[in-house]
């Protein structure tokens, strides 16, 4: 491998890229873009939840109590039923998001204290909305400060969805996300331009090789690829104080590799194709269950046992594991090591399929 | 083999895209120094050839020595000898002309120091000295002609591949690119250019004429056009297209061409055709005299390409 040929694809490509306005609008416009939905949807409080009310109980009690719900401004209740079959309907169809049932025995119970008087279901299957029920469970339904039983006020039947995620969770993810997104879209495109533009041609016809090309392609995307890590990082922390408790070396070093992993994904994306939108396709074919079955969106822990196999292939499942460990419970790398090894074997495998995949022919 | 004046040698060379035959069973034959032409149609397997020879394509049959080098088996060495300007441009549009001379130089391992006055000698020689900073994909056609030639020849290889090169610029620039070429090979280097201009072909010092991935004629133009002794007439006749439909079905006949108020005709050898076309034209009522003019090169690429039909006709 010759450093000068090496330096000479890597110079081109960021000449290149200088000039590519869009792509490199993207650079910044994509993570900046993700965090804020991303961030905000979850953790803006919700208000004006649509809420239907069962009240059995008809007491003074229970109209003050409801009253006092609405007052808070999450719900909005905008409808009174009869029965639990109501409910039932309503959640299904998606007219209300959350009910209210105070049960016949309301009084008794606010007696008692034995069960909670107040049960509040929530359609689950809208993240936003479980942190909207937390909300509510800790309203202060028992009015006598210091009650230390072991019956809350609030009973929360999460429907849909009973495992309830951490909001914080998401924005060590979103790193892993935007990552994934980026990385593999811009490399995937990288060889296969050259291709359909016609430059590949001339540069088979000169000493470069495959090494060279390879990863002289990859080597400009692994800074862009910091650099969008540090915008998410700093977002995430002016805009959503997200917490870094481990070290901050220990976490670019994390990304290091898995940038890396996902630029190699990339390329050997790009030996595949034929065409640049082949590529991105092809590139979309992957992110799917990596967002689905990575730990990203739904808890690992509940995936069958076929998925969770299929997800230890996957770099974002592993990534998530080291910056999810090392940003939330302060882990080090030490400790994490089996998923850095995943992540090393992964582009070992991947650049080695790639280059030999760079065959300085046209047939 | 090659020897010390052979660039290309190649014997039986055949590239089969499933069951078509681009290049079918070609021999050849480059000598060092020459301007050596490929003349043929879309399709003719110009391309091919040169990408095998390249090492780009791996031949499905034959054997092929360029500059003492066994393809593709010593297709990487190879490399560095040679330079090959494709039929499209294939310099980055998004870099400039000194960016992309810069990247070649550095391809080609050349020194940082060799490859700056290299460089600045190119623009010059090419004319690229106000282009220098402009992007190539703003340049016009000639010069991105020029610009691809002076990427070729950036590390000075002993043999250039040119694959129509001029296929997508204006007169003044194909005369202009063609006295670079004649430079280049008076400074030793060897050209292979595919065309399909006649004007090209007759500059080239020996000429393939290339058809369905054969050689269907080769030598010096002049050797060609000496290949059609009295094969070509001049009918002048105030009615050309009457006696173009007279003359169509005449036996002997290959090919007919009106040149403006005159009929060109091409025959097979035949040393009565002269007489047989005067005859046919006074039977159909046409008054017209019948001229032996010399051949050109068109007349050599129709006579060489038309013979498979030719044989068929006669064969059916």
């Amino acid at each position: 491998m010759s450093l000068r040929r090496l330096g000479s694809i890597v110079v081109k490509e960021l000449r290149q890229l200088r000039r590519d306005r869009l792509t490199l609008a993207m650079i910044i416009g994509i993570p900046t873009m993700q965090l804020v939905l991303f961030g905000y949807a979850i953790n803006l409080d919700v208000r004006n939840l649509e809420t239907a009310v069962l009240d059995q109980a008809h007491t003074a009690r229970s109209r003050e109590l409801v009253a006092g719900m609405a007052a808070t401004g999450v719900v909005h209740i905008g409808r009174s039923v009869s029965s639990a079959q109501e409910i039932d309907a309503l959640l299904r169809a998606g007219e209300i998001k959350a009910a209210i049932v105070l049960p016949a025995d309301f009084e008794t119970r606010m007696e008692r204290r034995d069960r909670p008087p107040v049960q509040i279901i929530v359609d689950g299957s809208e993240q936003v909305i479980q942190a909207a029920a937390r909300q509510l469970a800790a309203y202060p339904v028992f009015q006598d400060r210091g009650w230390t039983g072991n019956v809350g006020g609030v009973e929360v039947v999460n429907f849909y969805n009973p495992e309830r995620r951490a909001a914080v969770n998401t924005v060590p993810g979103l790193v892993g996300m935007i990552l994934t997104m980026t990385m593999v879209l811009f490399t995937s495109i990288a060889l296969v331009r050259e291709r359909e533009r016609g430059n590949l041609e001339m540069l088979i016809a000169t000493p470069v090789s495959p090494w060279e090309l390879t990863v002289g392609k990859i080597l400009p995307f692994i800074g862009i690829g910091l650099l969008q890590t540090t915008v998410v990082l700093l977002l995430g922390d002016v805009l959503f104080n997200v917490p870094l408790r481990g070290s901050l070396l220990d976490l670019y070093l994390a990304a290091l590799v898995f940038i890396t992993a996902n630029l190699s994904l990339g390329i050997f994306i790009s030996t595949l194709t034929r065409t640049q939108f082949q590529a991105m396709q092809m590139s979309f074919f992957t992110f799917l269950p990596q967002i689905l079955l990575s730990g990203f969106m739904f808890p690992f822990a509940g995936m069958p046992i076929a998925a969770q196999h299929i997800a230890e292939v996957m770099p974002l499942t592993h990534f998530l594991r080291l910056v999810r460990g090392i940003m939330l419970r302060g882990a080090d790398l030490t400790e994490l090591w089996p998923s850095l090894a995943a992540l090393g074997a992964f582009i070992v495998v991947m650049l080695a399929v790639a280059v030999s995949r760079v065959r300085k022919r046209l047939d | 083999m090659a020897s010390a004046e052979t660039a290309i040698h190649a014997r039986g060379l055949t590239k089969r895209f499933g069951t078509l035959a681009a290049v079918d069973n070609l021999d050849l034959t480059v000598r060092r120094r020459e301007v050596y032409g490929f003349l043929g149609p879309n399709g003719s397997g110009k391309s091919t050839t040169i990408r095998m020879l390249c090492g780009l394509l791996h031949p499905s049959a034959g054997d092929i020595d360029v500059l003492g080098c066994q393809i593709p088996r010593d297709a990487e060495a190879l490399k560095r000898r040679i330079g090959y300007m494709t039929q499209r441009f294939s310099l980055y549009e998004d870099l400039t002309v000194e960016e992309n001379l810069a990247f070649l130089a550095a391809v080609h391992d050349m020194p940082r120091a060799k490859a700056r006055p290299r460089i600045q000698q190119l623009v010059e020689r090419f004319w690229l000295e106000k282009q220098r900073k402009q992007l190539a994909g703003t340049l016009s056609g000639g010069q991105k002609q020029r610009l691809a030639l002076a990427g070729t020849v950036l590390h000075k290889p002993d043999l250039l591949f040119l694959d129509e090169p001029t296929s997508a610029v204006d007169p003044q620039s194909r005369r202009e690119f063609w006295d670079s070429l004649f430079e280049l090979a008076d400074e030793g280097t060897t050209l292979l250019v595919s065309t399909h201009y006649m004007d090209e072909a007759e500059r080239c010092t020996r000429l393939a004429i290339l058809d369905h991935g054969r050689i269907v004629a080769d030598g010096t133009p002049q050797e060609l056009l000496a290949g059609l002794p009295g094969r070509t007439l001049l009918v002048d006749t105030p009615e050309p297209r009457r006696a173009q439909r007279a003359l169509r079905d005449l036996p002997g006949v290959i090919a007919l061409a009106q040149i403006g108020m005159s009929l060109r005709v091409l025959a097979r050898d035949d040393a009565e055709i002269g007489s047989r076309v005067a005859a046919r034209l006074q039977s159909a009522g046409l008054t017209a005299t019948v001229d032996a003019t010399a051949p050109n090169l068109e007349d050599v690429f129709v006579a060489a390409t038309a013979k498979p039909s030719e044989r068929a006709r006669e064969s059916a």
